[in-house]
């Protein structure tokens, strides 16, 4: 464009500013909506962080048969609901040896998590060589100790009495660290355990494993299903009343707010049918019904896209129908299709309104090992240590979110590379 | 890459139906009394539980010391709310129905009525122990000390006009109650009408307030639901906010504004005593040994309600009890006391404990 022409006509300098004004609101907002995802990110990530470590503390331990097991059999099950409490006090009883009277040695058995002896316990039933030998092992601290190990409670600022670790445990644990015998590890436990109710022994696996047994049973039930609606409605089906009145009712279904599916699910699965409650097989299912809509209306917009000459050579060269869908039309949309479920069962994965109403909001400490087994699943687990009292919950629930921002990044990412992949341009 | 694709589906079939027969293999294997058919028809190997939310940190603590301790699998806890816990629980019997209930008050006679309906006769009722309603504000500002009767004038819709009638709550300030008050806005963040906390701290804390007024005493027996509406109604303007069923959120909004105070459970005090206090209230501290004893006016019981019939169809119910029951988990100085409970007095504890163990069914009359 000359440059005269912008320079002289005032009308023409204004649609430029407007355009330029345009161009900076546009910045704006996206600066905006980043900075927000940012700030939410950081947050998480800060917060989070921590619990992928974990405080440890070392303990001689001497496996002495007669307290362990005083009849010799060497029986798994007594093995492991032996009391070991005595065993590992007299462990840390050789690095504090003032701690005799019965108060001072429950405190310092505080300073050991609870699981620690039931750790403990699952070791010498796998290993009952150990018996009679004597070794350093490292357990777990409590929460308590765990956070002020981190440096996320700060003795000083606060007055004893309000304090769950008192001048004394704080006196222990830095004796203990003096020796050596208190790091911080990785947290295995976290990618290991099932959910508990101590901080420092809960982990995500149980969830994890519903939240996969949820997700193949709806991608299982939603996948085909869904292909083979939007194929018919948008190749086979005439245009009806009736397909009209169809496709309203997916539309209308696609914005249902989940929460309904989940009433659904309780009133057909549950009550009428009699599914197990709580299973990721009823879980899965209304999962299914609530991202059905979202898949049938991605496929068949891909279905549209797919050009009416492909249709008309394969037609012209004798193919039929079914061969032409099938040959043709349903493998170029397929990536598209894939796509679209993709995402679908990403939102699926993320989803804890309709899980409410079908009972897996549980505590689950058992990892479940199939689909009819009760379970719980990744968004529904940090609902739940959100809501827990205890501080050791709070970087955990920002942990397991990481995670799950993880796994819903993943599947996004596999999406998009699904369709650089494969994705065909006419 | 259809075919690929339908393989994948076939397969991911395939692996559900493995999965899914794992599960049930489980079962029939683990119980040892899988001969009896009733029971591997549509039996369970392991204890359910669903009901208040409030007792469930302390029912799944007890659930995983079971589980890791015994040979039992470990219990399934739900979290459904008193009200909702109830109405599964009288359901039905039989293995799609949970064993036990857990519930931030005592069942109520239509309850029990609904359960005989569906076959269920046989309650058994364990108290948990007592839970404290806290009103606590930041440790940043000074303590709260108020009366029920000044709580009730801060937090109702419609209060005493002063001759006999009633007029909006106009109470902006503290100050307006009671000039010995701090001269702050009120503002109490509190949990949603959904809440059984809220349930109990309307029945608890408001109606303590409004039974200072006798008028309004009087009213319960001439005019139960004029009584309620006044009693029971809180104010809806900025000077309550309703915050939520997560008491997390509420502890740190409080720790955000110093002024405010917040309604919830005393676990969460218990947990939060180095960033918030609790409100003396009726000159009482919240404390362990103030809700123990009964002297602090908020306080509440809580219950699990089991299922007589399910003993020996669902295994582990007795030693569940059991160990329920037993002084290292309720007991004073057990493990739920450290997860904020308060604990039964030593003689409740054992009478309690000793009816628990010998099967006793509750009987409402």
């Amino acid at each position: 464009m000359p440059d005269y022409l912008l320079t002289t006509s005032p009308q023409m300098a204004k649609r430029h500013k407007r355009h330029k004004r345009f161009q900076w609101y546009g910045r704006i907002a996206i600066a905006i909506s980043i900075s927000f995802m940012l700030f939410m990110f950081t947050a998480i990530f800060f917060r989070g962080i921590g619990a992928f470590q974990k405080t440890m503390v070392a303990v001689d331990i001497q496996f002495t048969e007669s307290q362990i097991d005083p009849s010799g059999v060497r029986d798994a099950t007594s093995l492991k609901q032996a009391n070991y409490k005595p065993i590992l006090l007299q462990g840390l009883q050789q690095v504090i040896p003032g701690a005799t009277e019965r108060r001072d040695r429950n405190n310092l058995y505080k300073l050991l998590s609870n699981g620690a002896a039931f750790d403990l316990g699952a070791r010498v039933a796998n290993t009952p060589d150990l018996i009679g030998t004597s070794e350093r092992v490292w357990v777990a601290a409590s929460s308590e100790v765990d956070l002020y190990v981190k440096g996320k409670i700060d003795p000083r600022e606060i007055p004893e009495e309000l304090r769950r670790l008192k001048d004394q445990d704080i006196a222990w644990i830095e004796t203990l660290r003096d020796a050596g015998q208190i790091k911080k590890k990785f947290n295995t436990a976290f990618f290991t355990n099932g959910d508990s109710r101590s901080p420092e022994m809960a982990g995500i696996l149980s969830a994890a494993i519903g939240s996969f047994f949820s997700l193949l049973i709806c991608f299982s039930i939603a996948f085909p299903l869904g292909i083979l609606t939007a194929v018919y409605l948008e190749e086979y089906a005439k245009k009806s009343k009736l397909t009209d009145l169809i496709e309203v009712n997916i539309n209308n279904l696609a914005a249902v707010p989940s929460i309904v599916f989940g009433l659904l699910g309780l009133a057909i699965f549950l009550n009428f049918f009699n599914l197990p409650r709580s299973t990721p097989l009823v879980g899965g299912m209304v999962l299914a019904l609530m991202t059905l809509p979202t898949i049938i209306i991605a496929s068949r917009s891909i279905l549209r896209s797919v050009p009416q000459a492909t249709r008309d050579a394969a037609l012209g060269l004798g193919a039929s129908k079914t061969q032409t869908t099938f040959h043709h039309v349903v493998p170029l949309a397929m990536p598209g299709m894939l796509t679209g479920t993709i995402l679908g069962m990403a939102r699926a994965l993320g989803e804890t309104a309709p899980l409410l109403m079908i009972g897996m909001v549980a505590f689950i400490v058992d990892v479940p090992k199939g689909v009819t087994d009760v379970a719980t699943a990744l968004p529904v687990q940090i609902f739940l240590w959100a809501d827990s009292p205890e501080k050791g919950f709070v970087e955990l629930t920002s942990a397991a979110i990481m995670v799950l921002l993880v796994f819903l990044i993943l599947m996004n990412v596999f999406a998009v590379y699904l369709r650089k992949k494969l994705e065909r341009r006419w | 890459m259809l075919k690929k694709l339908l393989l994948c589906s076939v397969l991911s079939a395939g692996l559900a139906a493995c999965g899914s027969s794992d599960g049930g293999g489980d079962v029939s294997t683990d119980v040892p009394s899988a001969t009896d058919t009733a029971v591997t028809a549509n039996g369970r190997d392991q204890i359910k539980i669903v009901g208040s939310s409030t007792v469930y940190p302390f029912s799944t603590t007890v659930a995983e010391n079971f589980g890791r301790s015994t040979s039992f699998k470990t219990p399934i806890v739900e979290s459904t709310g008193s009200g909702g816990g109830l109405k599964l629980f009288c359901s039905g019997v039989g293995a799609n129905h949970p064993d036990m209930t857990n519930a931030s008050r005592r069942i109520k006679a239509s309850e029990v009525k609904r359960c005989a309906d569906n076959g269920i006769n046989d309650i058994i009722e364990v108290k948990v122990g007592y839970d404290g309603i806290v009103l606590a504000n930041s440790r940043k500002s000074d303590q709260f000390d108020i009366s029920l009767r000044e709580l009730y004038l801060a937090l109702a819709k419609d209060i005493p006009n002063g001759n006999g009638g009633l007029k909006q709550n106009d109470n902006d300030r503290w100050s307006d109650i009671n000039p010995s008050l701090p001269d702050t806005k009120i503002e109490i963040l509190g949990p949603p009408p959904t809440s059984g906390t809220r349930d109990a701290f309307v029945e608890l804390a408001m109606e303590g307030g409004c039974q200072t007024f006798d008028w309004i005493a009087d009213m319960e027996k001439a005019d139960k639901d004029r009584y309620k509406a006044v009693c029971h109604s809180f104010r809806e303007d900025d000077n309550f906010i309703e915050a939520g069923e997560n008491d997390n959120l509420i502890v740190n909004k409080l720790n955000a504004n110093p002024n405010a105070l917040g309604i919830f459970g005393f676990g969460f005090l218990d947990q939060n005593a180095d960033s918030v206090q609790g409100t003396v209230i009726d000159g009482i501290v919240p404390t362990f040994e103030n809700i123990s004893d009964g002297s602090y006016p908020v306080s509440r019981s809580l219950f699990f309600y089991v299922k007589k019939d399910n003993i020996g169809v669902v295994p582990g119910i007795e030693e569940f009890l059991t160990e329920f029951t037993s002084e290292r988990a309720s007991g004073q100085d057990g493990y739920l006391a450290e997860k904020g409970l308060i604990p039964m007095k030593p003689a409740e504890h054992a009478a309690r404990k000793a009816s628990v163990l010998a099967l006793e069914t509750v009987s409402l009359n």
